[in-house]
């Protein structure tokens, strides 16, 4: 079997594994980038809409653009991108990686890894809804991809269920194109997207948004004829004698995203929260070699943000793989009130750095305390669908004895 | 008149208020940028949007190029739009920023391609035949 | 001498595979487009012991010989079984005292290594059990397996052997001329029969019914709803885990799969005999199965649910097997399948094929000079040696490109599973484990698609799940 010596080895040739790559070789470290499917770019390639990079880029960019301007930066570096390339097992004890490709099996004993595998979508099927199996139910991913990369559409007539921004997205991508959107579904009382995108992709092209909803049975014997929806009560079980039967042939799921952690989570610390490894402000894992970024680490709303993490990942992957000693992370951050999705939730406290915060609830006016002190003022709505982010350098109110550091959102008049 | 206004200008999404004097003067609140103002403005008197697409590619790796208006567009040419790009028809190869057109329906606005289809590769059988 | 077998469920496939061994004129019927896609494709997948059947019962006759049977065929057919053995577990001293009489009956039906194991040690052994459990029926030789595989593998090496496949034809009459068989009229031809087996699973009835055969019976379908879970809880048990079985039924189980994951379920409801293709799960079967479940293991946790499913078992009013021949001479029943259907299936294809065929109705059947025992399995890539998988990829490099990654599926394995007749996603899938994993093809089904599409020369949209109607893509975005 082939071996071979890597610095920094990044697994998954998205946005942030194509940033920690460009990241760790401008540091001047031998870095090999790893890619599953053909081309890198992962999902920004069939992300043809537009809203990606204004913070990275300064301009507003679409997936494809997005995903190239990463191709030129790589270009410029010696980054060794490998597709086509599975990562089958990450050994910690050896600190070693096996992957399989055409060529066969190898093994990368690496000085440090940077891991950004990213998410995959909850399928339908898992939440349990009664029914038939039948075929034109499609997560919003597959049909993004169905419609935008093989030129083929999932149906004529779509009900989209699960509000997230790819619901969204999807509902009005399958219109332009002439499928008949009756709606979107979404069983909280609030949008799971982005305001804009309610705006942008609904409000603009007439589509109805039904709130409080959900699908309690799909119907339909080889492909989908209909599914029955229902208002559903505060605590999300359907209204009886609210159903109605909503005749459709494809139904489009966005119903959530889970970050992809197999390959690490066994022996890294984990936030059953984030769903993703526990890291500090270098998205540092607790194996002091591994590294985390984007949305393996937590579902983030961004790529921008997904971009700079990767960026931080590869600089200190780099550092790591050259003997480098990081700082410990004495600091821990405790879920306070309204903390959903958070990282980084350990800190060494040496440099001033970015944390985001998902709230757990609607918040029309909030305070952001740290330690019980307050730290941010949010003179507007904060919601679920938008992560916080803010630079946290009030270092000085630390106090070395208690490194346990409540974080909460209140919300203020 | 007044109006609230989620700003799709970034993915923040501020709130925006808008009021509209008798005199047609225009007081914008709620805005945390630029950007927001000047979206605020149009969407009380000419609302604008980009528009993001696909159009068919010849002979491409794959079938479609994404593409978008290079800049906003009335929202009314918005369907208008729509249509004309479903009858574009291009050949590969396409890079990124390729201009598919130069002044979509009249608004001065381009559209351009947002990435890069290589053209197809052809086996030598495929060639011969 | 022209044989037809019906149905290519475990049940008809092992028939016609035992049956290849002879000269004969074998022909498969199928009326789906694909092998067992019918009560073997949604089941628990497990060979039972044996000491669950009444000794008096058809199922005790074939039950533990079956099961034994396996570790043959698996070798033969090269297909996975996993003795993993079961636990029946007891709450209560009444619970308890039910398990000594499984035992006797157990040993009565000759069931090897049975034990009732106290709760120190049972929970040494599957940390995870509700520790509430009192005890539990041990039963070494149970095991698990994929029932489509054991179908796909014996209908490939029956045809290997000779016997023709026909899918996607319906059987719709049957000729009796003499009180024999005559004639097997189908939805596409008519072909001379000499002897006609009748392994139509929940359709037995019907076709029975063709025949105008005694004895009549009528097959109820008996739904069971499932819900398969993230190969993060494979490892949550050790073994097959069941109650203590009532009259209705065993119970709800909990299982790790074949291929790692963790299957909980199934209920019981009992559907009329025109529901047959019933395949809805419902809000209330899987809040049931949930609750038995989490009545056996605590702690499973339902956000890692992959997929909901249900399956039929084909019932009949006594609960048993009907096996054997019939008023109509050469008509031969392998009826009423239900549990422990799939650990029988060997051991009643073995007896109708050397006892009813050859002893009762005397027909004299010539054993093949060259009959080959064996088929190879398209390989599992995740599961091979890393040599051996390195081997595969330097004589094909397809076999290192990975297409499903929950499973580990590699390109090669999909052209493999097509050359082999998969034409559909489903087909492709029961075949080669691609798109069954914790994604659920969210990742590989497009890009099998593309392949199906290729290596078939057809189009994307021609491509189906499974039926005929069962299309996934309609038409060009721009053509």
């Amino acid at each position: 079997m082939k071996r071979e010596k890597v610095d920094v080895l990044v697994i998954g040739g998205g946005a942030a594994g194509m940033a920690a790559a460009v990241q760790a070789a401008n540091e001047g470290v031998k870095t090999v980038l790893i890619e599953r499917e053909k081309k890198t770019g992962g999902v920004l390639n069939q992300c043809i809409h537009n809203g990606f990079g204004l913070h990275v880029y300064r301009k507003e960019l679409t997936g494809p653009e997005f995903m190239e301007e990463l191709w030129k930066e790589l270009a410029e570096t010696d980054v060794l991108v490998q597709s086509n390339e599975t990562i089958l097992q990450v050994l910690p004890k050896e600190k070693e990686v096996i992957a399989q490709s055409s060529e066969g099996m190898k093994i990368y004993e690496v000085g440090s890894l940077v891991l950004t595998t990213g998410a995959r979508e909850r399928p339908l099927n898992s939440l349990m809804i009664p029914g038939t199996r039948v075929s034109g139910v499609f997560t919003a991913g597959v049909a993004q991809k169905m419609v935008n990369i093989y030129n083929r559409l999932p149906g004529k007539r779509v009900l989209i269920i699960g509000s997230g921004d790819i619901g969204l997205i999807m509902a009005r991508r399958l219109k332009i194109e002439g499928m008949d959107v009756v709606g979107v579904v979404e069983i909280r009382p609030e949008p799971g997207g982005l305001m804009r995108n309610v705006v942008q992709c609904l409000e603009d092209f007439d589509i109805p948004l039904l709130l409080s909803h959900t699908v309690t049975e799909i119907h339909g014997r080889e492909r989908l004829e209909g599914v029955t929806i229902a208002r559903v009560d505060e605590s999300f079980n359907p209204i009886q004698g609210t159903e109605k039967f909503i005749p459709v042939d494809t139904l489009v799921a966005s119903v959530g995203l889970i970050p992809q952690n197999e390959l690490i989570e066994d022996f890294v610390e984990m936030d059953y929260i984030n769903r993703g490894p526990v890291v500090d402000e270098f998205m540092r894992t607790s194996v002091d070699w591994i590294f985390a970024a984007g949305n393996n680490v937590a579902i983030h709303d961004l790529v921008d943000f997904v971009y700079e993490e990767g960026k931080i990942a590869g600089k200190y992957a780099a550092k790591v793989a050259k003997g480098e000693k990081l700082p410990e992370a004495v600091y821990r951050f405790n879920r306070g009130k309204n903390v959903g999705v958070m990282l980084p939730q350990k800190f060494t406290a040496t440099q001033p750095f970015r944390m985001y915060i998902r709230p757990k609830k609607t918040l029309e006016k909030a305070e952001l305390r740290i330690s019980k002190e307050s730290i941010r003022k949010y003179t507007w709505k904060l919601r679920p669908s938008q992560m916080i982010d803010f630079i946290f350098r009030e270092f000085e109110s630390l106090e070395p004895e208690n490194r346990v550091i409540e974080i909460e959102v209140i919300e203020i008049e | 008149m007044s109006k609230r206004i989620v700003c799709v200008a970034c993915p923040i999404g501020c709130e925006i208020d808008v009021q509209v004097a008798e005199n047609g003067e225009l007081k914008i609140s709620g805005n945390r940028c630029k950007r927001g103002y000047e979206y605020a403005k149009d969407e009380v008197t000419d609302p604008k949007r980009v528009l993001t697409m696909s159009v068919k590619v010849e002979d491409g790796e794959i079938e479609l190029v994404s593409v978008k208006t290079d800049g906003v567009i009335p929202k009314k040419l918005i369907p208008q739009a729509i249509e004309f790009l479903k009858t574009l028809k291009i050949s590969a190869p396409v890079n990124a920023g390729d201009v598919l057109v130069e002044d979509l329906l009249g608004t001065g606005v381009k559209v351009v391609a947002t990435r890069t289809v290589p053209k197809r590769y052809h086996s030598k059988l495929e060639i011969q035949a | 001498m022209k044989v037809f077998v019906i149905g290519t469920g475990v049940v008809g496939s092992l028939i016609a595979r035992e049956l290849s061994k002879y000269d004969i004129e074998l022909h498969i019927v199928e009326k789906k487009p694909d092998v067992a896609w019918g009560v073997t494709k949604a089941n628990s997948a497990i060979l039972h012991a044996g000491y669950d059947d009444p000794p008096e019962s058809v199922r005790a006759k074939f039950c533990s010989k079956g099961n034994y049977l396996y570790n043959k065929i698996s070798k033969e057919l090269d297909i996975e079984v996993k003795r993993i053995g079961s636990y029946v577990v007891a709450f209560t001293e009444e619970e308890i005292n039910t398990l000594e009489k499984l035992q006797k009956q157990g040993e009565i039906n000759g069931v090897p290594d049975l034990e009732i194991i106290e709760r120190k040690e049972l929970l040494s052994r599957e940390p995870n059990l509700n520790p509430d459990v009192l005890a539990a029926l041990w039963a070494p030789t149970a095991g698990i397996t994929e029932p489509w595989e054991v179908a796909i593998a014996a209908i490939e090496n029956s045809v290997e052997n000779g016997a023709t496949l026909h899918l996607g034809e319906e059987v719709i009459g049957i000729e009796v001329k003499n009180g024999k068989v005559k004639r097997l009229i189908t939805n596409k031809a008519e072909y001379e029969a000499d002897v006609i087996i009748n392994a139509a699973g929940l359709f037995a009835d019907e076709i029975a019914k063709m025949a105008d055969s005694e004895p009549v019976f009528e097959i109820f379908p008996r739904k069971g709803e499932y819900i398969l879970l993230d190969k993060k809880l494979g490892n949550l048990v050790n073994s097959v885990i069941f109650p203590t079985p009532t009259k209705k039924s065993k119970g709800i189980l909990v299982l790790p799969t074949a291929d790692g994951g963790l299957l909980v379920g199934p209920n019981a409801q009992d559907l009329p005999p025109d529901k047959k293709h019933d395949l809805t799960t419902t809000k209330e079967g899987l809040e049931e199965v949930k609750k038995g479940a989490t009545n056996l293991v605590p702690n499973i946790d339902f956000w890692y649910a992959v997929k909901t499913f249900s399956g039929l078992r084909p019932e009949t009013k006594e609960k048993d097997f009907i096996v054997g021949k019939t008023s109509v001479w050469g008509f031969v029943n392998a009826a009423g399948m239900r549990s422990p259907g799939l650990t029988a299936a060997p051991a009643v294809a073995e007896y109708l094929v050397e006892e009813v065929l050859i002893e009762e109705l005397g027909i004299s059947l010539n054993k093949k000079k060259d009959f080959n025992p064996f088929r190879k399995r398209i390989p599992h890539i995740d599961e091979t040696s890393v040599e051996v998988w390195d081997e595969l990829v330097r004589e094909n490099p397809k076999y290192g490109e990975l297409v499903c990654f929950c499973n580990k599926v590699s390109e090669a394995q999909i052209v493999e599973a097509i050359k082999r007749g998969a034409r559909t996603l489903d087909g492709v899938k029961f075949r080669t484990r691609a798109g069954f994993g914790r994604c659920q093809s969210g990742f590989c089904s497009l890009k099998i698609i593309e392949i199906l599409s290729r290596e078939l020369g057809v189009s994307m949209e021609e491509i189906k799940m499974n039926s005929e109607n069962s299309w996934i893509m309609n038409g060009k975005v721009r053509v």
